[in-house]
């Protein structure tokens, strides 16, 4: 099956922290970031976006995945911010990383695990030797509408994966699927903030999905937790994601190095590519990971990886996931609301 | 309408820094151009690729902007001499303007340049940050 040729990140250096955000909404900033734990979350710049962030992440996966640009047969940008409405995200990065013209490109959505679908379509079409290589991208600038809880953790940031079959760093074993209709969370065409079923994207939408990928995933490959060296989920906030977790056997040292929206937030389609390359900065030759996403909608995609011996002279070569995290700068709420396009301008 | 298609002719040198390296006298120019100025009609001009990292040669912090960047005043804009020779003018992103200094390195970075208000085009291309 194809693997993992590179992988590259990207997370906005702006910062702002919960107890920040309590203190405008008159919440207890304790109580919140015990109830999602979470303690700040990234905050892009007036002039970042998704394709800025996917072009970013692209170029430090291109890093890592040393091929000619021009082998590139597709581009999949997945996202729920894409910058235009009609127009696609893909063909900005398409460009960026020098790889147009002979290429097809699309954006996909599906709310958190657009990546993830990316990433699985450009498996599929290097398995059946359609392309040589393909390039997926999760990114997002989540929205979250003034004064409601996902205000809390809706972040920014980004992950990007070069697909291949050769010299890959990290050998996809399997891929499964779960997916069901399933309104928890969704945005109306002209909305500006999406609505979510408040407890209802627990267990019958985030953990439903979820853990029913996992498992599937285990009696697909014929393994369990104790199986895997790493584990990383979608992570809406730190809580669902440690339950999940604690749900599936897992223990705190196999998922504490994927879990990063308790000091980025929710990157929405960017936090399971994210959590995995976190894993990947780290790991070593024939290591396991269980990699689980979720999109609202609802569905998930699991992933069953096994690092291969080359992945130490490739992870040194673009900035890591700690390096993207420490490097950060504080805003306060008013300036926040500036960057987001909260305030009504003249 | 024309704004449309200037940013689509500036792709090329935005997004990638596509500049011009003149085979015969060594120069190297950004954006690219035709004709070396200095050798004439020997010169003999191929595409070049600069990598997007260099140091700032001067700047100029932007304190009475037009409406348009309003949002991100006080803002820094530099000239940046590249690596391969040639000097761009570009803005320093996610800094204070204080913290800037004549000769700090940079590097590129992929950033929204302008938009046509809410329903015009978008144009992205190189910005510049610090390495420090």
């Amino acid at each position: 099956m194809a693997g993992i040729v590179g992988y590259g990140v990207y997370v906005p250096s702006y910062r702002i922290k919960v107890e920040e955000i309590a203190r405008v909404w008159g919440d207890d900033p304790k109580a919140i970031s015990r109830g999602l734990v979470v303690t700040e979350k990234s905050v892009p710049a007036p002039d970042e976006d998704t394709a800025t962030i996917s072009v970013e992440a692209a170029r430090n996966a291109m890093k890592r995945a040393i091929i000619d640009p021009k082998k590139i047969g597709a581009v999949y940008v997945g996202s729920e911010s894409h910058p235009y409405a009609v127009k696609p995200t893909a063909t900005i990065v398409a460009e960026a990383v020098d790889a147009a013209p002979e290429l097809t490109a699309a954006d996909m959505e599906f709310a958190c695990k657009a990546g993830t679908a990316g990433m699985q379509a450009c498996m599929g079409m290097v398995d059946s030797g359609m392309i040589e290589y393909g390039l997926a991208v999760g990114a997002d600038t989540a929205q979250g509408a003034p004064g409601d809880a996902l205000e809390y953790t809706a972040s920014a940031g980004g992950a990007a994966y070069v697909i291949g079959n050769k010299d890959t760093i990290a050998d996809i074993e399997s891929t499964y699927s779960f997916t069901t209709d399933t309104p928890d969370f969704y945005r109306r065409e002209g909305m500006p903030y999406p609505s979510h079923g408040g407890r209802f994207t627990g267990e019958p939408a985030y953990f439903k999905h979820v853990l029913s990928a996992a498992k599937g995933m285990f009696d697909k490959m014929g393994t369990n937790a104790s199986d895997y060296d790493y584990a990383v989920f979608h992570q809406p906030n730190g809580k669902f994601y440690l339950k999940a977790a604690k749900k599936l056997g897992f223990n705190k040292e196999q998922v504490e190095y994927g879990l990063l929206t308790p000091v980025i937030g929710n990157t929405y389609s960017g936090a399971t590519p994210l959590g995995l390359a976190a894993i990947l900065d780290e790991a070593k030759a024939g290591d396991r990971i269980l990699a689980v996403s979720y999109g609202s909608g609802a569905g998930s995609d699991a992933f069953s990886i096994t690092v291969n011996d080359k992945i130490e002279e490739k992870q040194d070569l673009a900035p890591k996931v700690q390096d993207m995290i420490k490097n950060k700068r504080y805003v306060d709420y008013a300036v926040y609301a500036k960057f987001k396009d909260k305030i009504k301008m003249a | 309408m024309s704004d449309t298609v200037r940013a689509w002719r500036h792709i090329p040198q935005r997004y990638n820094l596509m500049g011009s390296k003149c085979t015969q006298c060594g120069t190297v120019f950004f954006p690219q151009r035709i004709i070396c100025p200095e050798c004439r009609r020997k010169g003999q001009l191929e595409d070049l690729k600069l990598k997007g990292e260099g140091k700032i040669y001067t700047y100029s912090v932007i304190t009475t902007p037009t409406d348009e960047f309003k949002e991100i005043a006080p803002y820094v804009v530099a000239i940046i001499e590249l690596e391969e020779g040639a000097k761009v003018t570009a803005q320093i992103v996610d800094c204070d303007p204080e913290e800037v200094e004549i000769g700090d390195e940079v590097e590129m970075v992929f950033r929204r340049i302008r938009e046509e208000g809410d329903d015009g085009v978008i144009s992205y291309g190189f910005k510049f940050k610090l390495k420090k």
